[in-house]
């Protein structure tokens, strides 16, 4: 099914130019040379065309020929994503490990989604019945936790958000291989095959019915997150740090605890062993709302560091094209994307190949509309077949120096409307997640608001701004306290300083290791800071009466306070009841000395 | 490889500038092949083709091109990629930055050729590194503890002791049953001094019969080094995964590769990313590195432990922060502590090993090992902070708690940081150590262990205790 497109003229890295091209256009899949590398189009002139090619081209000489495989880099959309680990063009590693051993070797033809195996098709039509684009045709049991809804698949010419409608003329229940067909369509009277799985070029978004107000947030068992920069269900999220800050370890966690329905992690430029940590932990883990192993929900696309870089800038898409499918059938889906700096870097590498003009620090002047293009493939939707579905995106940026003023940092925040600061000195004091509570930011607190009110306390949004109000103004006085030291501060500003400890040790900090700690429901989150803020507001009053602040900090019940986190299981909420009552018991005591 | 396809020789080059040449008419060259150059004398260097087109190669020569003229060279393309021979052989030897004996001996015999650059370990054929590996070495077993397949560097500065650091680690390293290291090193620009010195170390120590040594000096051609770490990592990557050996492989160091790296750049007329280095720093550090790890259902494994010297002391220079980027941790020293007369001067807040935490605990070393190692962190921060105020309002002016914090770092740097440069403590001294001086502080300031650790290992000191 290939046919000849021309022939290698010259061959520099990853970029190889073609003379003689014929019959290829932009964006064209190819296989250069006698090896067959996979490459893509990304420059036509004439007779002329430029591939990228998403392999290692040691050994590729001028004159071997190009074949064309007709369209464009496109995803296999169907039974056996879930579960799996990809490379990032949706080649399965495990299949490439069985072809070709422990090193990953070039030139490998393996399928993306397994061919021999059989699923059990339940379809939820009928002949007969009336279809558009995007109705559920039925359901596949895809893992234990996810059954894959197959739809009618939106035409690529037409993304109108009318779609067609068309009748079922056969369906096909049972067993069958994703490339057999599970129903037929009439259409101008004539059947159309659909088969179990479908294909979607990546680069392009999948269409929807219309975009719906992210106002449902997406709980992280992280704290620090959940509480005072929550993200919501569709929305988009920077994670920027400097080495060593704690980025991917935030992204695991995301990747664990988050109550989305799928998670996919794409694994973009990064180290090998944090691949294998995913795939060695995350079977073990079990998902706290299902009981069921995390594995059970996720899917992997690793293109680490030392996989070739093109393949690098492909993995973005092929991950955001995986996840937006399963937004499709009404799922709410997180994307991890560690690191987007290394995809862009993937560009600035082509770019410079292309001996285009660089703007910014080498980078080529279309990064901007790149990461723009992303992030907006995020949202929360109502989908062609009428579900509500979310992507929800959450990139770590890596910039250079850890300084944020660097072109991707700055072109990522005028894209994403989360920012999760990562601050190189509260990690070296192994303060994690090391997000900083001065700099970071969200948008969505407004949106969400309603839903903690609703679900969780009336009181979350007073008591969140409380604490934060109370972190702020510590921020200030370290300053003061940096020059004079704390004894020089009035009693009432020390008392500020403690809660903020409290805070900070007590609530903002999150040990990921611990088995208690690592995730903290909403209920928890809400109780614990609630007495947090009772026990600054009650100090503050007894330290106004003239109670000294080494009094208060005296109390037995600061103690109780810092370990809570760790000590509390997630639902036995009482406990925090018994050390509110313990507080203000405590407290009582001490304003009586004071009347 | 292809190995049918057929050397061809052509004699003159079209132009040639700094280590680059370019060499015209040419057909059926690859690209990334090896080629042969000979020059007037005769003599032999070795080269790879670094872009080719339908009638021109450019070809870097790796001894540089001094001494070459246009219409005399001859150019030779070998139709494969740059391999280098491995076999067991090689322990024990010592060769140029290419591979070639200097010790005097003959060449080993090669078990077989393979392509100096690898191919990149499938992620999902890994093995998850978390098995402990006792340096000796305080602050990396108790606070930034390696593992075996990890790669672990040092960043250091000119002037300070990393090169007496890598030495003592490479001979005291151990894996819980005792089992040793071969070691793979690869230097690159170092001075014949350091040379020397690591040479006789490993002698000292009995290392070297289970070493092979990759030496390309200062005064070497620095082309030449960019082929340097791949040979030795090929060598390493064999003896692992071939043999079943636990390799250790230094890289040092990693600064002047990277200057090799631009200066072949900056020749090619490249786009510059950050300080004049290339825009693929990043993947071409990372195809370095990442030749480390463990392989499901293999016995041997690679741990990397490169050293690099951050110029003007900046761990924001791009070759220290990408090097961060991609390694597990960094293991960095301090000129404060260097001027403290403090060996190893090791700053522990901003070292950082990313596979510790599964190395480490119940069944590895010992069940208080996270928590305190957690609380040294917490309370050596808090002594910075203590320190930077003491110089402001005196030390008469703090409180008692702060007080005790002083004393606190005072014994930290002197007893736990500080040891011998052959003194091996192992993994229960170091921990021990860390409760005694921890014990310095009020128990009120220890948020980080449990009251069940607390029990057991705390006990009051007093100043003087």
């Amino acid at each position: 099914m290939s046919t000849r497109a021309g022939s290698v003229e010259a061959v520099d890295g990853p970029v190889v130019t073609v003379a003689d091209a014929e019959g290829i256009s932009m964006a064209d899949l190819v296989e250069v040379g006698d090896d067959r590398l996979l490459g893509e189009v990304i420059r036509l002139e004439g007779n002329r065309a430029t591939v990228q090619v998403y392999e290692n081209t040691g050994g590729l000489q001028p004159g071997q020929l190009i074949h064309s495989i007709g369209g464009p880099l496109s995803a296999e959309l169907g039974p056996g994503i879930i579960g799996n680990i990809f490379d990032g063009l949706q080649r399965p590693l495990e299949m490439i490990e069985a072809k070709s051993g422990a090193f990953i070797s070039r030139g490998v033809a393996v399928a993306s989604l397994d061919r021999k195996r059989k699923w059990l098709f339940r379809p939820s039509v009928r002949q007969g019945d009336q279809v558009h684009e995007g109705s559920v045709l039925g359901a596949v049991q895809e893992s234990e936790l996810i059954e894959q809804r197959l739809l009618v698949p939106a035409r690529l010419n037409n993304v109108s958000s009318t779609g067609l409608a068309a009748q079922i003329a056969t369906v096909a229940p049972g067993e069958h291989g994703v490339a057999d067909a599970v129903a037929g369509l009439a259409v101008d009277r004539k059947e159309t095959a659909l088969l179990m799985m479908q294909r979607w070029p990546v680069r392009r978004p999948r269409p929807y019915r219309k975009p719906l107000l992210p106002d449902v947030p997406l709980i992280t068992g992280q704290r620090v997150i959940d509480t005072f920069f929550p993200i919501a269900k569709g929305g988009t999220a920077a994670i920027p740090g400097g080495f060593g800050t704690g980025k991917t370890v935030t992204q695991h966690q995301l990747a664990k605890w988050s109550d989305a329905d799928v998670v996919v992690y794409i694994g973009c430029g990064e180290r090998g062993n944090e691949m294998t940590e995913v795939l060695v932990g995350f079977p073990k883990l079990v998902d706290p709302r299902s009981g069921k192993p995390l594995m059970e929900r996720t899917v992997l696309i690793a293109n680490t560091s030392n996989m070739p870089v093109a393949a690098r800038e492909a993995s973005i898409y092929t991950g955001v094209t995986l996840a937006e499918y399963y937004r499709d059938m009404g799922y709410d889906v997180a994307l991890m994307a560690d690191s987007t700096s290394r995809w862009a870097e993937a560009l600035r590498e082509i770019a410079g190949r292309l001996e285009e003009l660089p703007a910014e620090e080498g980078f080529p002047a279309y990064l901007p509309s790149r990461l723009a293009e992303f992030y907006e493939r995020a949202g929360r939707v109502v989908t062609l077949g009428g579900m509500n579905g979310s992507v929800t995106i959450v990139g770590a940026v890596s910039p250079p120096g850890g300084d944020f003023s660097e072109p991707v940092t700055q072109n990522t925040m005028r894209f994403v409307r989360c920012f999760w600061a990562l601050d190189k000195a509260l990690a070296a004091a192994r303060h994690f997640p090391a997000i900083n509570w001065i700099e970071s930011y969200s948008e969505y607190l407004d949106y969400v608001e309603e839903w903690w009110s609703q679900n969780v306390a009336k009181d979350w949004r007073r008591l969140r701004d409380a604490a934060m109000s109370v972190l702020q103004q510590e921020n200030r006085l370290q300053q003061i306290v940096k020059l004079v030291g704390p004894d020089a501060l009035p009693d009432e500003q020390r008392h500020v300083l403690e809660t903020a400890r409290i805070l900070r040790e007590g609530f903002l900090q999150q040990n990921a290791m611990h088995p208690i700690d690592t995730y903290t429901t909403p209920q928890k989150q809400v109780a614990m800071l609630r007495v947090i803020i009772r026990f600054h507001e009650r100090g503050k009053d007894i330290v106004a009466r003239g109670a000294p602040v080494i009094r208060i900090r005296e109390l037995p019940i600061i103690v109780l306070l810092m370990r809570m986190k760790t000590d509390v299981p997630n639902d036995q909420l009482a406990k925090i009841d018994e050390i509110g009552l313990a507080l203000d018991r405590q407290m009582n005591e001490l304003e009586r000395e004071y009347i | 490889m292809d190995t049918t396809r057929v050397s061809r020789e052509y004699v003159g080059v079209a132009s040639i500038r700094g280590p680059l040449m370019v060499v015209e008419g040419t057909t059926d060259v690859g690209f990334d092949e090896m080629v042969e150059v000979l020059g007037p004398q005769g003599d032999r260097r070795i080269g790879r083709v670094l872009s080719v087109s339908r009638d021109a190669a450019v070809v870097e020569v790796f001894e540089g091109t001094s001494g070459l003229s246009i219409p005399s060279t001859a150019i030779r393309f070998l139709g494969r990629p740059l391999t280098v021979p491995v076999s067991l052989e090689m322990l024990g030897r010592i060769f140029d930055g290419l591979g070639r004996p200097i010790d005097g001996g003959p060449e080993p015999l090669a078990r077989e050729w393979r392509d100096i650059n690898g191919s990149p370990i499938n992620p999902s054929a890994r093995a998850y590194p978390s098995e402990f590996i006792q340096t000796g070495i305080s602050t990396i077993d108790g606070m930034n503890t390696l593992v075996r397949g990890q790669k672990l560097p040092i960043f250091s500065a000119s002037g300070l002791q990393h090169n007496t650091l890598a030495a003592q680690i490479a001979s005291q390293a151990r894996i819980a049953r005792r089992e040793e290291f071969c070691i793979v090193f690869a230097a690159m620009g170092i001075v014949r001094d350091v040379a020397t010195f690591f040479q006789r170390r490993f002698e000292e120590s009995g290392a070297l019969e289970n070493s092979a040594l990759f030496l390309n000096l200062a005064e070497d051609p620095s082309t030449e080094r960019v082929a340097t770490p791949r040979m030795a990592l090929t060598v390493a990557e064999y003896l692992a995964f071939q043999e079943g050996k636990h390799v250790l492989v230094i890289l040092t160091d990693m600064t002047n590769y990277c200057e090799a790296l631009r200066e072949i750049s900056s020749a090619r007329e490249e786009v510059p990313a950050r300080r004049g280095y290339p825009g693929y720093l990043y993947s071409d550090l990372a195809a370095i590195y990442e030749r480390t790890g463990r392989i499901k259902g293999v016995e041997g494994s690679i741990t990397q432990m490169p050293i690099l010297t951050m110029p003007n002391d900046d761990i924001t220079h791009p070759v220290p922060d990408l090097t961060g980027y991609i390694t597990e941790g960094q293991i960095v020293l301090s000129r404060e502590l260097g001027l403290k007369n403090i060996y190893p001067p090791v700053d522990v807040l901003p070292s950082l090993s990313r596979l510790m935490k599964d190395g480490i605990g119940e069944g590895h070393t010992r069940s208080d090992h996270p928590d305190i190692a957690s609380q040294l962190y917490a309370a050596y921060a808090r002594v910075k902070e203590v320190r930077s105020l003491a110089s402001i309002i005196g030390e008469e002016e703090l409180t008692g708690v702060d007080r005790s914090y002083l004393r606190f770092g005072e014994e930290f740097e002197t007893r736990f940081v500080r040891q011998g440069t052959s003194e091996d403590r192992d993994i229960n001294a170091t921990l021990d150590l860390a409760w005694d001086i921890v014990s310095l502080l009020p128990r009120s300031e220890l948020f980080r262990v449990t009251e069940e650790e607390i029990r057991q290992r705390y006990r009051v000191r007093k100043p003087g205790d």
